[in-house]
């Protein structure tokens, strides 16, 4: 990670003419910033532990068929010795989230430099996108059905309709914070308009960029998943749909398949976070 | 290291803006020299126009009309001919503090490694040495001005243009970093324009010092400060210093005077005056 943490690169405050305006405080050694994680991560984690020993504890006490609800060792266990159609399913559905991301992104970088770039494009496309957000992008599931088949292309092009307007909109706002004072800098040092965008809006966007990133990331799975509910030969949604109609029906594996969605999910906002991090090494860490 | 030195000569320049209810005159017709390798200041009220001159010098807009001369011929693209140091200090948070001051080589096409082996040097020379692979964010108000200001330097530019450089910084870095700007201008030895409002730091750097008034921005006095060099902070407790500060205070004053910018609310309320 950054070279901020390590004790030999951290700045003093120098002896010379810099004043009392100081440098800002060193991060503190990485043990208080361990201990710190720690007091973030335990408490929900315990909280979560309770609800879910309530939980098999009522369906244990009550008798609940496990058709209609079954207890979280149940789940557990039947989507472990299940995992051999799990596995399958999780790869369909990751391929398909990672492609409409780097599609959303694709789409959303050229969307957004155009934006910012031409006040024609900003006067007229950017509002037709915020105005996009009225449609419905699940109800249009079966139509980008009908245009692209049942194949991976639907699922994509689905995932990529859900994730394109949180990057873009982050986009456009963080390349309109770049810095006047910056810009008007580099136009001194006579910086041609790729310069500007490479050594000053793109960086100044990253940060909302980022933002944009981590909640399309979390529409992502649902977004794929919906597209596989309406038509497609393999994945989580066809997993569960599959279980849900199985006779007699799996609850069990189909809470089994929305625990690891939910998983998967939570693994891939903390990839985003940690691409983040290793992308803007010069921000202080928290 | 010493810098190339030019000269600078404005003529007549003037500037007006579409405002709501017609055209605004933000400067009417200023005259204003700066010879090879002087230290020129432009000391003025807020909203004088004096950071509007400084974009039309350093090329990021044109004036209405008048003539900006840079070694006497007129430069229409003065983008590149100067270098300029914003209000605020502008570092770019992404770069270490040894790629901020190289960043003008990088955009000439320097390499990085070039660029970075140049401006090693100067961060050493001028009290940086240790922090040249800080981020921004690791300093102090005052060292981000000096990085900022070396970041000028290191450009070749024989016209620096500092607009308000210390205007943010408390009181006592502020007169420590014009003790410092004042030993790295000797050794560098460019033509310096500098936009302030603080008097004594107009008169503890200058050789000239305009004095602007607002409304349309306009020159109304030019004092020659002839105060021996180098200058030490004890200077300014010298009566000749203090003289010349009075004397620029009471231009202040009276430019604004003329503006009515001090007088006392007539009987409907408004102010009186010019």
């Amino acid at each position: 990670m950054t070279s901020l943490a390590q004790p030999d690169r951290q700045v003093r405050a120098p002896d010379g003419p810099a004043g009392p305006g100081a440098a800002a405080a060193p991060p503190g050694p990485g043990a208080r910033r361990i201990r710190r994680r720690i007091r973030r991560t335990v408490p929900p984690i315990a909280l979560l532990a309770a609800l879910l020993v309530l939980w098999q504890v009522i369906v244990s006490a009550r008798h609940i068929s496990p058709l209609v609800l079954p207890g979280p060792t149940l789940i557990i266990r039947s989507t472990w010795d299940d995992r051999a159609n799990i596995w399958p399913a999780i790869g369909v559905t990751t391929e398909e989230v990672v492609l409409g991301m780097a599609l959303a992104i694709v789409v959303a970088v050229v969307t957004a430099v155009a934006i910012d770039s031409f006040r024609t494009v900003r006067g007229s496309l950017y509002p037709l996108i915020v105005a996009s957000q009225t449609v419905p992008i699940i109800a249009l599931a079966p139509l980008v059905l009908i245009w692209w088949g049942f194949g991976l292309t639907p699922k994509v092009v689905l995932v990529a309709l859900f994730s394109f307007f949180p990057i873009s909109v982050g986009l456009v706002q963080g390349l309109a914070s770049a810095d006047p004072d910056a810009t008007d800098l580099l136009r001194t040092m006579r910086a041609g308009r790729l310069q500007l965008l490479f050594r000053v809006r793109f960086p100044s966007a990253l940060p909302q960029f980022f933002t944009g990133l981590k909640i399309s990331v979390t529409y992502a799975y649902s977004a794929a998943i919906v597209a596989e509910f309406v038509g497609a030969p393999q994945g989580l949604g066809v997993y569960m749909t599959t279980a849900a109609h199985a006779a007699p029906y799996r609850t069990d594996l189909v809470l089994g398949a929305v625990v690891v969605i939910a998983i998967l999910t939570i693994a891939m906002f903390l990839l985003v976070g940690l691409i983040e991090r290793l992308a803007m090494p010069w921000r202080p860490r928290r | 290291m010493t810098l190339a030195r030019t000269h600078l000569e404005l003529v007549g320049v003037t500037k007006r803006f579409a405002g709501n209810d017609g055209d605004v005159e933000a400067l009417a017709g200023v005259d204003l020299v700066a010879a090879d390798g002087e230290f020129v200041s432009l000391i003025g009220p807020s909203g004088c126009g004096k950071s509007t001159l400084f974009t039309i010098v350093a090329g990021l807009e044109d004036a209405t009309s008048g003539r900006v001369l840079i070694d006497g011929t007129e430069m229409r693209d003065r983008l590149g001919a100067t270098a300029y140091m914003p209000q605020h200090d502008a570092l770019l948070e992404w770069r270490r503090v040894i790629d901020n001051v190289g960043l003008s080589l990088q955009l000439q096409g320097v390499g990085r490694r070039e660029a970075r082996r140049r401006a090693v040097p100067l961060l050493e020379r001028f009290g940086l040495g240790e922090f040249t692979r800080a981020w921004p964010w690791q300093l102090s108000g005052g060292m981000r001005q000096r990085v900022a200001f070396l970041r000028t330097v290191i450009a070749d530019r024989p016209l620096l243009l500092l607009d308000e450089p210390f205007g943010a910084l408390d009181g006592i870095t502020r007169a420590d970093l014009q003790q410092w700007l004042s030993q790295v201008w000797a050794e560098v030895g460019s033509t310096v324009l500098l936009v302030t409002h603080d008097i004594t730091e107009a008169v503890f750097l200058s050789d000239r010092i305009y004095v602007m008034g607002p409304r349309p921005g306009r020159i109304v006095s030019v004092l020659d400060v002839d105060l021996p060099r180098p200058r030490s902070a004890a200077l300014r407790e010298d009566a000749r210093f203090v003289a010349v500060e009075q004397r620029l205070r009471r231009d202040l004053h009276s430019a604004m005077l003329s503006w009515g910018e001090f007088s006392t609310p007539g009987p409907d309320g408004r102010q009186s005056g010019a």
